[in-house]
């Protein structure tokens, strides 16, 4: 707990890496013409606090037992994960041009089979809260304090397996176990309201026992503020509730539902690299 | 942790020569696996009673989870667990560990091939009065069809306990199949149980018959019957029905140019199909599959179900009749 303690949170340097996962984003879903870009960008704020901000983990030892986990449960934002994974010194930043190629370990949703820094394969929805939770009791059990990180989409807690594992979370009162829902919402359908309501969303996190924190997902200094109260939180889980952008930092991606599993064509990735100050 | 000094380690029997459901040794088992290895953590989805894992839990209840009646959840957070460090095993009933949970036993634990223990006991027609909708006849199937997944079958006690053993010491995804009703013991003193390879009792000239489970004694009773009859007949107990060991599925049809297949399970995709599908390509010798035909079970008292079903020691002995007529 006390190396987090110690750490202060320079927010413009945490904003401009957020700049930079945005571009490797793009670039690299350009490149490969296949891939979710909507939901990469949306969760780009998240994931830099955590990855450059509050969790402990070493690039150099994948798998320091000690290490903060994250669990991608929206396995599809995968190049979300990747571009921190490049930027944190994880793989070889070149590798971000092959992605979904054959024989290139960033699959089309992460594998941790394949890849160096995925703690767990993802992709199928609703399944990343359970195991998230498992590591958390192996980890309560050890007595080793380290915390996982779990991102949900908003259209995945339509799973019923994502609420089996609020419940047990709540049962077991996990506060080494942080929860996000990048609530951009937009599903592939829809709109989240239109496709399947999920509202009231705290009401029900609350009801399964976790303590909640609604936020603005794209404030760097909520996201961090969210992130240590999480960690300070004792006796339950706490999820963030972040409001957000599918799409945010390209004005044309913006809350556009086409681009869910769309990737930008070339001047599409003009716009976008000249909007993020490329 | 605590527990250590005050869980004697347990006293339990091998279990060989036993009369004891599969459940029963398995139970035991991991208790005493749990006095042995702080690694060891088990799940359950509200059928602790049943599937046996309450021995654990009474005595290490800090390293037992009930998931409630979850089972998608309680395979997940298994996966969790296994990334951890922990050899968690995972319990319920054989149909909804394989069929509520599958695509996240696929997806989780065998894509990331993690080293979960999925030990579902009630598994076929032996289920009896709960009927159908308790009754696995599928699970086989569902289990084998997935890369990197062990498959266990054991028919007693005593090779249950050896099986519980060999998945803790195994790195990676196990699903053993175990039974509720009690099944006499069958295997001798001298078995040692080994992922990958099969026993064989002897191996017969006119037919070798290969068999898991609560069919493994019936087609010892059945070589006895086609003895009288002039009919040499070998056994073999082919628990490993994934990894199938096939080095002695060939050495067996090769010998009698004849198989027979027993299995407590769908003739679909189980026991039977792996052998099939390993001989179709290397020795395509006459296959007959002794198992549930395609249907479900239903309700009624277990040794009354079998006979119904056919899976009896007289239907093998028919079975193999048929087929030399037909070789
Ligand atoms: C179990 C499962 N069902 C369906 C899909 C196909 N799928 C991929 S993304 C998606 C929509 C996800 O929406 P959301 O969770 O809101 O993610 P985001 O908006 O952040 O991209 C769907 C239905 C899947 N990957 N897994
Ligand atoms: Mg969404």
């Amino acid at each position: 707990m006390a190396a987090a303690a110690e750490k202060t949170a320079d927010i413009a340097q945490l904003k401009e890496q957020a700049r930079r996962l945005r571009v490797k984003i793009v670039k690299m879903l350009a490149e490969s013409g296949s891939g979710h870009t909507g939901g990469s960008l949306s969760a780009a704020d998240m994931v830099t606090a955590l990855y450059f901000y509050k969790m402990r983990h070493r690039a150099d030892d994948p798998k320091w037992p000690e290490r903060d986990r994250f669990i991608l449960s929206k396995g599809h934002a995968a190049p979300v994960l990747y571009a921190a994974l490049a930027l944190a010194g994880y793989i070889d930043r070149s590798l971000l041009g092959n992605l979904r190629k054959i024989g290139c370990p960033l699959q089309g949703h992460p594998s941790s089979k394949q890849l160096e820094g995925v703690e767990v394969s993802t992709g199928s929805l609703g399944q990343g809260l359970s195991i998230a939770n498992g590591i958390a009791l192996g980890l309560r059990l050890d007595r080793t304090p380290a915390r996982v990180y779990c991102l949900m989409g908003d259209g995945e807690t339509q799973e019923g397996q994502i609420w089996e594992a609020a419940m047990s979370a709540g049962h077991y009162r996990l506060d080494n176990l942080c929860a996000l829902v990048d609530l951009n919402s937009l599903q592939i359908d829809g709109r989240c309201e239109d496709v399947m309501r999920i509202d009231p969303v705290a009401a029900k996190w609350q009801a399964f026992g976790w303590h909640t924190i609604e936020i603005d997902g794209h404030d760097m200094q909520e996201i961090v503020a969210a992130l240590d109260a999480a960690e300070a939180y004792q006796g339950k889980p706490t999820v963030i509730l972040a409001r957000t952008i599918k799409g945010k930092g390209v004005s044309i991606f913006e809350d556009k539902v086409e681009f869910h599993g769309v990737t930008p064509n070339k001047d599409e990735l003009a716009i976008a690299l000249q909007e993020l100050g490329e | 942790m605590g527990s250590r000094e005050e869980a004697k380690p347990q006293t339990t029997t091998d279990f060989c020569g036993q009369h004891v459901a599969t459940r029963d040794a398995y139970g035991a088992t991991l208790a005493e696996l749990g006095a042995e290895n702080e690694k060891i953590v088990v799940l359950d989805a509200d059928l602790s009673g049943s599937t046996k894992t309450a021995k654990f839990a009474k005595l290490f209840p800090e390293r037992f989870f009930n998931m409630g009646i979850a089972e998608q959840d309680m395979v997940g957070t298994a996966a969790g667990l296994s990334l951890t460090g922990k050899i968690p095993f995972a319990s319920t009933f054989a149909v909804f560990e394989t069929g509520r949970a599958w695509e996240q036993i696929r997806q989780t634990i065998c894509y990331s091939h993690l080293n979960v223990k999925l030990c579902a006991s009630h598994s076929g027609l032996t289920v009896g009065e709960d009927g159908a909708s308790h009754q696995a006849l599928e699970d086989i199937a569902l289990m084998r069809v997935l890369p990197g997944m062990t498959v266990i079958v054991p028919s007693d006690g005593y090779e249950t306990r050896q099986v519980v053993q060999a998945a803790a010491a195994f790195d990676g995804p196990v699903y053993v199949r175990l039974g509720r009703a009690k099944v006499p013991a069958c295997l001798p003193q001298e078995y040692r149980f080994q992922i990958g390879k099969g026993y064989a009792f002897n191996i017969g000239k006119d037919v070798n018959i290969i068999a898991i489970g609560i069919m493994l004694p019936m087609a010892l009773k059945a070589k006895e019957m086609l003895a009288a009859d002039g009919i040499d007949a070998g056994v073999i107990n082919m628990a490993s029905v994934k990894p199938l060991d096939k080095e002695l599925v060939l050495k067996a049809a090769q010998a009698s140019k004849f198989i027979v297949t027993c299995e407590e399970h769908s003739v679909l995709s189980g026991l039977g199909s792996a052998v099939a599908e390993y001989l179709s390509e290397t020795c395509p010798v006459l296959i007959k599959k002794i198992g549930v035909q395609d249907t479900f079970g239903c309700s009624g008292p277990a040794d009354e179900l079998l006979k119904l079903f056919g899976l009896t020691p007289e239907a093998i002995v028919e079975t193999v009749k048929a087929g030399a007529a037909q070789k």
